[in-house]
């Protein structure tokens, strides 16, 4: 694979990560969003309502934790995930984790790392992932890694070091068994760099994974709270600085459009997609404007809008508290309102997906009050393509030198509260 | 007891929305096309059942793309939430679900056996307490109708005094004449002659004579269609079978007969075979949603541990998308986790399941196979 760079503006990177999949004919946008599922599948969707999404990224994001349970019965399989789950089509990334359920701590050692499935923990030793790995057969892989050292609490600097030192070894004994392994020739280890919020860690650990012949680089563990914000930018800048410029960077736990564009800005080029899929489970559809034509008659709507949605969150804040931890976000309109018994537009006027081209707000809020199943769905279809037309969006902004205008809107739109991701965890 | 007095507030000479196709000879089996406001249908036909405006996790396109051309809406559900003004305000349940095709709408009068603890029947109405809010709602005729108006569906039903067929004694008969008495009442309301169709539905029970009695008297009222009705709910099947085979052999011919609430395969089958043209039934997709599939030899609990290494699909034979894309490994992990994906694949392949049966239903009897037909499936199951 090649990573070709179109320009960089102001430390974002816009360009396009070419030859990529087992025929090496598929190519990627950066920046660029993953598409999130869970056990194989996009949340809700069967494949007929998910091709319905335009802009679809190139490239799914699959998750250990899912799928690593079904290591005997891929093995058996042979054909690797991609055939398995029905998207033969699509590039696939395994992360180890989901970034929507957190894993507990403390079961992290020198030889293993663990993951949690619906059977239950699956503990996993440099050659068992590898294995995995093997039945899988994915295009990108997350290494193996101890990703315990977040920036979510204060880590002693022997945890960070621990992780950055347990990291290299797993990183290491894994390469020499992909060495070793014809059938994963084809796959790419994403190098992961780790460190905590200890800033002499996280260089180390950015250059002496670097030093390694990875396809890219994984930055983990960069969620905390609003308070320490600031400084995990700061961070995230210095690890990037000390990597390759041909090859991707990824973050793991970063999706809301805010944080997005503060990381892109600090060359990270791909992100998870879960997101949306966060805001579905609440009932919530996204609205954000990212539509950064000025425009002076519309920004005054814009403005006018976004105060009064602004104000309004502000009150439904005190009473609502959604489900798992997450704060409803200004991004977002909630359908189980009543106000939106008797609201025959769609979720956003002028949108070109399934939902909004067919459905209106009074019928999604009918489907939440009810339990229907047709909620979730309809609400996924529009949340991905909400969301990947603001990944569309970002890139168009670089490419005509917009992209403060376009952060600018995303910032005004952004509530001040507590945000999960980069700013809470 | 004297049938109610025989002046049916009947209809001017309803209109002939069905036309027979063809008929098996050698059975009461008939092929035949329902002409309805929203689009022919083939019949014999399967109805899926999507109670609140919705087929569970499945879209009006891809409900579309599998060849269903009507199905159902409840009266009852939709009365409560959203409402027939809100439904009204939004150009009907088509408008509201965003459906093309044909809907049938039944009275609301089946939730009278199923939440009974809720409801208490009169000769008024049927009174319910909501199990949402508390409030009490009368169910009339009148008002059945007035909501099912107001939901614009292309096949309304009658409200009908419903008591289950493990009911006996004097209750059986007393909704009998009650039905009867309600389907004029029905008739007088209905305002939208020209754009839906009024069935009314065959009672009487368990009872030979009960029901020969409601035969007589409803057909005497020029409705569109004839529902057979107070079935398939705990009766055993001989009891059932012949109830059926009665009040197909007395009612016209020229007009469609509606099964309510079969959905079994075998039930299909036999029931075609006795003359029924439509049938509805929650057991296709209410089933997927247990992780359960329907194949021709019964059906698949895909969440078994049997197959998790099982590699083919759940029928290599079926066309719908979830078979042409899916192995039933891949359904048995995707049952396992938390993602609704998997429930929508099994609902996808029942309906299709269902649908694909009742084409080859209709195939058989217009090439004049159809006892052939029936034996092979018997030979199958």
């Amino acid at each position: 694979m090649k990573l070709s760079l179109t320009k960089v503006v102001n430390g974002c990177r816009l360009g396009k990560i070419k030859n990529l999949g087992k025929t090496g004919d598929h190519t990627m946008d950066i920046p660029g969003c993953l598409l999130y599922t869970k056990t194989g599948s996009a949340p809700h969707l069967t494949h007929h309502t998910l091709r319905s999404i335009h802009r679809l990224p190139a490239m799914a994001q699959l998750t250990l934790s899912s799928l690593a349970e079904y290591h005997e019965v891929l093995t058996e399989y042979k054909e690797g995930i991609g055939k398995f789950i029905g998207m033969p089509e699509s590039l696939l990334y395994c992360s180890l984790h989901d970034p929507v359920s957190p894993c507990p701590a403390g079961y992290i050692t020198n030889k293993s790392v663990s993951v949690w499935g619906v059977g239950g923990r699956v503990e996993m030793t440099a050659s068992k992932f590898m294995a995995i790995q093997q039945a899988l057969q994915p295009d990108w892989f997350q290494c193996l890694s101890d990703g315990e050292a977040s920036c979510a609490e204060a880590s002693s600097i022997k945890r960070a070091r621990k992780s950055v030192d347990r990291s290299l070894l797993f990183l290491d004994h894994c390469l020499r068994l992909q060495e070793e392994s014809e059938v994963l020739q084809k796959s790419t280890i994403i190098g992961v760099i780790e460190g905590g919020d200890v800033m002499e860690e996280r260089l180390r650990s950015a250059r002496e994974t670097a030093k390694r012949p990875v396809g890219g680089f994984l930055l983990d563990g960069f969620q905390g709270n609003p308070t320490t914000l600031d400084a995990r930018l700061n961070l995230l800048s210095a690890v990037t600085a000390e990597l390759p410029e041909d090859k991707p960077r990824l973050i793991c736990g970063v999706s809301q459009p805010d944080e997005v564009l503060e990381c892109i800005e600090r060359g990270v080029d791909l992100f998870e997609s879960f997101f949306p899929y966060q805001v579905t489970e609440r009932g919530g559809a996204l609205t954000f404007s990212f539509d950064y034509h000025p425009n002076p008659e519309q920004t005054l709507l814009q403005q006018n809008g976004t105060q009064e949605e602004k104000q309004y969150v502000h009150q439904s804040k005190e009473m609502k508290t959604a489900s798992d931890n997450q704060e409803v976000t200004s991004f977002e309109i909630n359908l189980k309102e009543k106000k939106y018994q008797e609201d025959f537009d769609p979720l956003v006027r002028g949108c070109s997906c399934y939902c909004c081209k067919n459905h209106t707000r009074a019928y999604i809020h009918h489907l939440l009050v009810t339990n229907e199943l047709l909620a979730g769905v309809l609400l996924m279809i529009h949340n991905f393509e909400h969301y990947f037309g603001f990944f569309h969006s970002v890139r168009e902004a670089l490419k005509s030198d917009r992209l403060p205008q376009l952060k600018e809107l995303i910032r005004r739109q952004a509530s001040g509260a507590w945000h999960t991701g980069l700013t809470s965890r | 007891m004297a049938a109610a007095a025989a002046s049916p507030a009947s209809l001017e000479s309803a209109p002939r929305i069905w036309r027979l196709v063809a008929e098996c000879g050698r059975s009461r089996a008939r092929a035949g096309e329902l002409r309805l406001p929203h689009g022919p249908v083939a019949t014999p036909v399967f109805m899926p059942v999507g109670t609140q405006a919705t087929m569970k996790g499945i879209t009006a396109e891809q409900l579309d793309a599998l060849g269903c051309r009507i199905c159902l809406g409840n009266t009852y559900h939709l009365g409560l939430r959203p409402g027939p003004e809100l439904i009204q305000k939004a150009q009907g349940l088509h408008g509201f679900m965003n459906w093309p095709h044909n809907l049938l709408t039944d009275s609301g009068g089946f939730q009278m056996v199923s939440l009974v603890s809720l409801s208490e029947v009169t000769e008024e109405g049927v009174r319910f307490r909501s199990p949402y809010d508390g409030d009490e709602t009368l169910l009339s005729p009148e008002r059945s109708v007035e909501i099912q108006n107001a939901l614009g569906s292309d096949i309304i039903m009658q409200l009908d005094d419903v008591v289950s067929s493990t009911v006996t004694g004097p209750r059986v008969e007393e909704a009998m004449y009650r039905s009867i008495r309600w389907l004029d009442r029905c008739i007088a309301a209905h305002r939208r002659q020209d754009k839906q169709n009024l069935f009314a539905i065959i009672q009487g029970g368990l009872d030979a004579d009960l029901r020969a009695a409601c035969l007589e008297e409803m057909t005497k009222r020029d409705v569109p269609g004839f529902a057979i009705g107070g079935l398939s709910g705990g009766e055993s099947k001989d009891q059932f079978w012949k109830m059926v085979a009665l009040s197909t052999s007395r009612l016209p011919k020229d007009k469609p007969r509606y099964l309510m609430g079969v959905g079994y395969a075998t039930d299909l089958v036999v029931c075609v075979a006795l003359g029924c043209d439509m049938f509805d039934c929650v057991f296709p997709t209410r089933t997927a949603r247990f992780g359960s599939a329907l194949v021709p030899t019964g059906n698949l609990q895909l969440k078994k541990k049997q197959f998790q290494k099982d590699f083919r699909p759940i029928d290599p034979k079926c066309a719908c998308p979830t078979c042409q894309k899916h192995s039933r490994a891949f359904l048995h992990a995707l049952l396992h986790s938390d993602n609704t994906a998997a429930l929508h694949h099994l609902t996808v392949h029942n309906i299709a399941y269902q649908l694909q049966l009742m084409g080859a239903l209709r195939a058989s009897i217009m090439e004049k196979r159809f006892p052939e037909f029936v034996r092979d499936f018997m030979d199958t199951i």
